[in-house]
């Protein structure tokens, strides 16, 4: 394994906007590292700064305080030309160009190398094709952009941004408005980049769970003290997670490191058995509000036999389920 | 990119073939072999018809062929800059200030002069040719001055066309306290025509021209960066401020022009980038360009020759020929492309 970099410094960091004297200060006190060679989630309620703080970094917003350095220079000592062969972003505003292909977009990428009129040599086209081929999207090259579904446009965009070749990359919300199956695709695709490439990939999400299986390091984002940062299971350890999303109705399941929902039992029942059958069983029953385990003692016990689900009450058997629809239906009453 | 080529080659060729018709049909129909001597002085020609092609027919197909060109260049940028297909020369308000400072020679100048300026012949062309620019300029500047506070391009688009409302409010005041001889020719000059120029000065307007089309040349890498939108145009190294200062600038400075020497030509500059997109099926300027070049000056051509048919002589101005064809256009090519979409 390479050894990981820090590619982007930040220190003390203040974001937000300044109109003519006045500053709006949207966060501050940041301060942490993004590395080369990982992908990096950015965590955080709506309207904490996210978008704010990427665009700082991508040098479209002016930082109002701090530092923030990226290969160890300071951001402001690069010229527009050399921060657009550094970064790379995927952005949330949607493309209204009709007539183009996804190969001239991709080749759009390329335009910070390219000369006068923008043709691209032999050597940008091999580039292009290599980034279409990262992306596995070699099917939707001919194809017009206006044509494709969100999820084929996101990763069009990932392949644009590869082209140009920056060793950092930058999304914002690269996941939303996706279907799930899509979401993981685009999740892994960039981790995989990230390990293929070397390349520093930061990105801000709302995909909690997805973020915290997939990503090598998070950032979470609140509204005191800055950013909190580090792999999913130190946040886990050290209860960031569990305080940063502590709300009603939501708890971290410290065992899986991830977050399941909260529900309210009113009754407790006794559940013997294991696999895969126990353990839906007792989503289920969860789900209806009563809590299942083997550790509870109560009057009904319900066991999992290979045959069926078969409830007794007092040792005597009650009746025997060959479904869970048909439990619940028949525990009820 | 065989069917652009060909596209170009049919388009190059159409060129040809209108000039040509351009020169030979008229109310008075010369022969295509007397054009030719005339034009190549290889024959003894009547002076009639000689006078008729040097001073009138010439000069008038030349003036149509670029100012064609010009406006749908305008046209495109405009529409690139502010990513809206309804975007054109007219409406940043360009030609309404063009109009406002005509509408002010013109109308004024009965009142205050004693004299209406459409008699006094080449000394009023003249000034009509300056206060159209001078105008142009002045709501150029006002926009690009804009441009470069506010950030959203709907916003500039809404100014432009705000600015066109006061311009017609003010002409509106203007042609209510001038004397009817004088509203005549403001209204005659508000109809276009490609034959206002005369003499020598449809070449001074050709050359400025030819100049200026391969400066709008030089922006092509720019408008492409553009269409992906100023994020993503800025993280590709584009300067959005200053790229979008240089198209503007262009855009309105050939508006101005081709407004001061024709009058306001409507339609043109709206209907060609359309329909240059749904011909070429494509977005990239460095095809759009050349292509939005060569059908200006055709369809111009088309126009022209049709204002100019046998019967219509003088009765149908430039501005209705442009309307009535660009309207139809664009409207076919929007269904076009839904069909297109589907399959």
């Amino acid at each position: 394994m390479k050894r990981k970099q820090g590619v982007i410094e930040i220190k003390n960091l203040a974001i937000g906007y300044s109109v003519k004297k006045n500053k709006k200060i949207i966060a501050e006190q940041i301060s942490s590292t993004i590395f080369s060679g990982e992908m990096t989630c950015l965590l955080g309620e709506n309207g904490i700064g996210k978008s704010t703080l990427l665009r700082t970094l991508t040098g479209f917003l002016p930082k109002l305080s701090g530092e923030i350095r990226i290969k160890g220079k300071e951001i402001t000592t690069y010229s527009e030309k050399k921060l657009a062969t550094l970064i790379s972003v995927v952005l949330t505003e949607k493309l209204e160009i009709k007539n183009m292909t996804v190969k001239e977009l991709i080749g759009l990428g390329r335009s910070p190398y390219t000369g006068f009129w923008g043709s691209l040599t032999k050597g940008d086209e091999t580039i292009v094709e290599n980034a279409i081929s990262l992306m596995k999207i070699n099917n939707l090259a001919q194809r017009m952009i206006h044509t494709l579904s969100d999820g084929e446009r996101q990763k069009v965009m990932i392949a644009k941004a590869l082209a140009q070749e920056a060793p950092i990359i930058l999304l914002d919300e690269p996941t939303a408005f996706l279907d799930f199956p899509s979401k993981v695709e685009i999740m892994q695709l960039l981790h995989q980049l990230s390990r293929k490439t070397d390349k520093t990939i930061f990105l801000s999400t709302h995909d909690l769970e997805l973020a915290l299986q997939i990503a090598d390091r998070i950032w979470l984002m609140g509204h005191e003290n800055g950013i909190r940062s580090g792999t999913p299971e130190d946040m886990a350890l050290d209860k960031s997670l569990n305080n940063f999303f502590a709300r009603k109705g939501i708890i971290f399941d410290s065992d899986t490191g991830l977050f399941r929902i909260e529900n309210e039992y009113d009754k407790q029942i006794q559940l013997i058995g294991h696999g895969q059958k126990y353990a839906m069983v007792r989503k289920a029953l969860s789900r209806n509000g009563i809590m299942a385990s083997r550790q509870i003692n109560s009057e009904i016990q319900i066991e999992i036999t290979e045959g069926g689900i078969v409830v007794n009450q007092f040792g005597k058997i009650l009746f025997v389920a060959f479904s869970i629809d048909e439990l619940l239906e028949k525990l009820m009453l | 990119m065989k069917r652009q080529t060909f596209s170009f080659i049919l388009i190059f060729l159409s060129i040809i073939l209108f000039f040509i018709l351009n020169l030979v049909l008229g109310t008075i129909s010369i022969p295509f072999s007397s054009i030719w001597n005339i034009i190549w002085e290889t024959g003894e020609e009547s002076d009639i018809w000689q006078n008729i092609i040097w001073k009138t027919r010439f000069p008038q197909t030349l003036t149509a062929l670029v100012a064609g060109a010009g406006l749908s260049i305008s046209g495109l940028q405009m529409q690139t800059v502010f990513r809206n297909p309804l975007a054109g020369p007219s409406e940043l308000g360009i030609s309404s200030g063009a109009s406002l400072g005509v509408a002010f020679i013109i109308l004024l100048s009965g009142n205050i002069g004693g004299t209406t300026l459409s008699k006094l012949g080449f000394f009023g062309e003249v000034s009509v040719s300056i206060a159209a620019i001078a105008g142009a300029i002045t709501v150029m500047a006002i926009i690009i001055a804009i441009s470069q506070r506010v950030k959203g391009n709907v916003v500039l688009l809404i100014i432009g066309v705000m600015i066109g409302y006061i311009s017609t409010a003010v002409i509106g005041v203007l042609k209510f306290f001038s004397n009817d001889e004088d509203v005549k020719a403001y209204v005659i000059w508000g109809l276009g025509s490609f034959s206002k120029v005369s003499g020598g000065r449809v070449y001074i307007f050709v050359w400025i021209m030819i100049t200026l089309i391969p400066i709008s040349f030089l922006l092509i890498k720019t408008l492409n960066l553009m269409l992906l939108g100023e994020g993503y145009a800025r993280n590709l190294g584009l300067n959005i401020k200053r790229s979008r200062l240089y198209v503007i600038t262009c855009s309105c400075v050939i508006t101005a022009i081709v407004t001061a020497y024709c009058g306001p030509i409507v339609f043109l500059g709206l209907a060609v980038p359309h329909l240059c997109r749904g011909i070429f099926t494509t977005s990239d300027h460095r095809v759009l360009m050349p292509a939005v070049t060569l059908m200006g000056a055709s369809l111009a051509l088309i126009c022209n020759l049709i204002a100019r048919m046998p019967g219509f002589e003088g009765a149908l101005p430039i501005n209705s020929v442009t309307a009535l064809i660009g309207a139809p256009i664009v409207i076919s090519v929007l269904f076009g492309k839904r069909k297109n979409e589907i399959n």
